[in-house]
């Protein structure tokens, strides 16, 4: 049933992004597929994101979203299929290669260091792009650190968690810790941004608060994936959504025109709302 | 940064003060004599790098003693082949000790957590067995490689006229047993002190504290974790040669027994005993341990009765009796219950202990409560 479903579908997202923009695709995963033992978590998946903009992705739990992801950072090698941003190809590299191509994440289950204090969090980040691939010049580690601090203490009153930041990190809130993550995903200053539910967790008001700096950053002309079961966060921010369900991209397009879909309502929205 | 520069600077001092005073000041403890004082200072290099490796990243070795064993083998070797002067000795002992640390980190930095543990502590035994049996021409196996008067020392040879029996370690002629011997190590156990120093307060040092925290995120954050560790490794590596080495200066002869795993175990226990991760809680830990060592096990029952003749003549027999068990031969029983003692109430090690004893009393003069804030700050 869903085969005869998805040639039509796939057939319709291909006319919407082809029909606007072509200019400036960085990022492309083509035929992506990934299982799990028996399990096709990913089948298939090709998405391409232009340069500067903000593409969502939704889907129902278990469909795929983060190892996704995971095949973008270098996580998971993909079955088949390859990545590329701005020319290099992505699969086969290791996380920290990825990294220093200018690929920054943050994870479904914020991913810090608990037993350093805030303003660390910030500062390793920096410190690992700066020396990440291995340079041991003791003189030059021990100089130039203040810049790094100045600019982490500046990100971390952009993220509002400038009081805190002597504090453990370890004993943030789930929100807190996540608006952390945040932050030291943004000193590394990446050119690509996977985001993956970048508010759960967060009060409402804390929600909002990372929403403007979310497009803040867009001014910046920072491309960023966002996966997001929060309607509100995907219609401030996105501008193309993808619908993801069972491993497969069934629906494309911008974020009004994917709403109204039906066949995404009931997919995706119709089992999100029960 | 400029006041936790001083801070620091300060701490090297008081530190520096206490290691070259230490001949005044354990001598009501007894412990004033050249020999164990050399102990003191060689185990607390010993201890201090291994806390770069285990403090900063976490990654628990079971094998540095095989470090420590080539570190001695290369100074004799230097004593027989070049010169009896000590710089050399060293010198071969940090560069050997280095390169075996280069080789088996670089294959046990493959696994993590109890995996790595192990192919450290295999490693160490294989290095033991091959000490002891296969290498018998290099390492004089059982008997253990020692100093003859037929050795060529062929740089000694050309300048110095030979006397009579073995001749004795130096520095540039000074000969390096009593006193002169322990301020040679304690010299260079701070050099040492001061490097560990910089090393926690670096970048570097951030990144390894960042590796154990989290070595995913790391990654993420495009470290390649890889080569810091093994950089962590081989220093802490080169330390423990260091230390072998010195153990040769102090007392030229080299055997298998030094890299045996109880050498390996005796540096964990150190560095736990002291407090895992802060700048003295090594040298702290080495320093009880080898006075227990040294101390405790030369108790003997006359003694224990001398001690206890003010009590009654039944009662003193049996105090004799009970106490006579921690001591002495015994004295490993003593050590084994104030660790549990510490690794219970204390997991910090006995820093943690001076820290909650500093927060009581306030921060009165004594060296420990001076230095407490700076061991926070490491952590
Ligand atoms: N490392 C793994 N090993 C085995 N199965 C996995 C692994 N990672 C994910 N899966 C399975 O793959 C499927 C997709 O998981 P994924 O985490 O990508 O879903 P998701 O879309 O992110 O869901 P959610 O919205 O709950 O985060 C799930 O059924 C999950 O159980
Ligand atoms: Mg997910």
């Amino acid at each position: 049933m869903e085969k005869t479903k998805t040639p039509i579908l796939l057939h319709k997202t291909k006319q919407l992004s082809e029909g606007r923009h072509m200019e400036n695709l960085v990022l492309h995963l083509d035929n992506i597929q990934k299982s799990f033992g028996g399990l096709r978590a990913l089948a298939d998946v090709n998405l391409h994101v232009e340069e500067g903009k903000t593409h969502a992705i939704i889907g129902p739990n278990g469909a795929g979203k983060s190892t996704l992801l995971n095949v973008c950072v270098g996580r998971l090698k993909p079955d088949s299929g390859k990545v590329t941003f701005d020319g290099e190809e992505l699969t086969g590299k290791k996380p920290h290669e990825i990294a220093q191509i200018g690929v920054a994440r943050v994870f479904q289950t914020p991913e810090i260091f608990p037993e350093l204090s805030l303003l660390d969090n910030v500062m390793l980040p920096a410190l690992s792009k700066r020396d990440g691939s291995f340079r041991f010049n003791p003189h030059l580690a021990m100089r130039n650190q203040n810049e790094i601090r100045d600019e982490a203490e500046h990100i971390l009153g952009d993220v509002g968690l400038k009081e805190q930041m002597g504090m453990v990190a370890g004993s943030l809130s789930r929100g807190d810790k996540r608006r952390l993550e945040l932050s030291m995903c943004l000193i590394l200053h990446p050119r690509l941004l996977l985001l993956d539910e970048p508010t759960a967790g967060m009060a409402r008001h804390d929600t909002n608060a990372t929403i403007d700096l979310l497009k803040k950053i867009k001014e910046r002309g920072m491309t960023k994936i966002i996966i997001e079961h929060d309607m509100h966060v995907v219609f401030s921010l996105a501008d193309k959504v993808s619908v993801l369900a069972r491993g497969k991209i069934i629906a494309s397009g911008l974020p009004e025109e994917v709403r109204e879909d039906p066949l995404v309502k009931e997919a995706y929205l119709g089992t999100a709302q029960e | 940064m400029k006041q936790r520069f001083l801070n620091d600077t300060n701490l090297l001092l008081v530190f520096s003060a206490a290691i070259l005073l230490m001949p005044i000041w354990l001598s009501p403890l007894g412990a004033a004599y050249p020999d164990l004082l050399q102990k003191f200072a060689i185990y607390g290099i010993f201890a201090i790098g291994f806390n770069i490796l285990f403090g900063l990243t976490g990654y628990l070795s079971f094998g540095h003693a095989a470090f420590l064993g080539v570190g001695s083998y290369a100074a004799v070797w230097s004593f027989k082949l070049f010169t009896m002067n000590v710089v050399p000795a060293v010198f071969f002992g940090v560069i050997f000790a280095g390169l075996l640390a280069f080789l088996i980190g670089y294959i046990s930095l493959r696994r993590s957590g109890i995996y790595f543990s192990i192919l450290t502590l295999a490693f160490a035994q294989m290095s033991y067995n091959l000490a002891y049996s296969v290498l018998t021409p290099i390492t004089n196996g059982e008997t253990g490689l020692q100093l003859t008067i037929n050795d060529p020392r062929w740089i000694d040879s050309m300048y110095i006229t030979v006397e009579e029996g073995l001749p004795s370690t130096n520095l540039f002629g000074l000969k390096m047993s009593g006193y002169p011997g322990f301020y040679f190590c304690a010299i260079l156990l701070i050099v040492c002190f001061f490097i560990s120093l910089r090393i926690f307060r670096s970048p570097f040092g951030l990144m390894l504290r960042g590796i154990k925290s989290n070595q995913n995120r790391m990654n993420y954050t495009g470290l390649n974790t890889k080569p810091y560790m093994l950089s962590a490794f081989v220093i802490s590596g080169m330390f423990a040669g260091l230390a072998g080495s010195l153990l040769a200066v102090t007392d030229p002869l080299a055997g298998a027994e030094r890299m045996q795993w109880t050498a390996s175990g005796e540096v964990v226990l150190m560095t736990i005993l002291g407090g895992v991760g802060t700048l003295i809680g090594p040298m702290l830990g080495a320093g009880l341990i080898k006075y227990f060592e040294n101390i405790f096990s030369s108790f003997n029952k006359n003694l224990l009765h001398e001690v206890f003749s003010f009590l009654p003549d039944g009662v003193e027999d049996v105090v004799v009796q009970v106490v006579s068990l921690f001591v002495g031969g015994g004295w490993h029983l003593t050590l084994g219950l104030l660790f549990m003692i510490v690794v219970i109430f204390l997991p910090g090690g006995i820093v943690e202990g001076f820290q909650k004893f500093g927060g009581v009393f306030g921060y009165g003069k004594n060296k420990n409560s001076d230095s407490s804030p700076q061991n926070q700050a490491a952590e």
